[in-house]
């Protein structure tokens, strides 16, 4: 499983590393207090739940597929999040550190571009607004 | 035919209902259940071009053949991470 309702183990996620590793990349995405100047208090994650698994499950397969020595795992959030809360982990264990690292960048820009997961930025008057990153 | 329509996020809050249930003819496309969600829905029809579909979880083409049963999702544009 992929998607979690309830935070992120960010320490359980990280310990597992196979005797044959030497690098473990990590990436966390947290929530930001603002976006394009505007404060932001929370953000609301809504996924298409089965599509996004499948999804995250596809990302992390092709890469480990490149590179077999390769692993990846991903977790993310669902639901109401505050400032400062862990949004995505993603933890990558491989041999060495250049392969760690390109795996943990591809993983989340995959996720960003495929994954039907949508967030709404809460304001602090109680208003939200649907992130739209083609309108940037 | 019946098709399931999902609906998230923005588009959601367009239709005003999670899913629904459509009739369409026989040997209707994607594209063509789009047609019709746009011009009913006025809020979908500001979208110039169709957006990203999945058919029973998986991206398709605008060209996809729907088919008794399916479950369709026209999906706004993703922002996960």
């Amino acid at each position: 499983m992929f998607l979690t309702s309830e935070p992120i183990d960010l320490a359980g996620f990280v310990r597992e590393a196979r005797p044959g590793d030497g690098a473990v990349c990590v990436f966390v995405g947290v929530v930001r207090n603002e976006s394009d100047g505007r404060e932001t208090v929370a953000i609301e994650y809504e996924a298409y739940g089965p599509m996004a698994e499948s999804e995250m499950a596809r990302i992390a397969e092709s890469l480990s597929r490149e590179r077999p020595d390769v692993r990846v795992r991903v977790r993310h959030r669902v639901g109401r999040l505050a400032v400062g809360d862990a949004s995505v982990a993603i933890v990558v264990t491989a041999p060495h550190r250049e392969e760690a690292f390109a795996a943990c960048r591809a993983a989340i820009e995959g996720i960003k571009k495929t994954v039907p997961i949508w967030k709404k930025e809460i304001r602090p008057d109680g208003t939200g607004e649907w992130v739209d990153p083609t309108q940037d | 035919m019946m098709v399931r329509v999902l609906y998230f996020a923005s588009f959601r809050d367009a239709a005003g209902c999670d899913e629904e249930t459509r009739e369409l003819p026989c040997g209707s496309r994607v594209s063509d259940l789009w047609a019709t969600l746009s011009r009913e829905l006025a809020q979908l029809s500001r979208f110039p071009v169709m957006p990203p579909a999945a058919v029973n979880r998986e991206y398709v083409a605008a060209g996809t053949e729907l088919h008794d049963g399916d479950e369709v999702a026209f999906l706004p544009a993703v922002a996960g991470g």
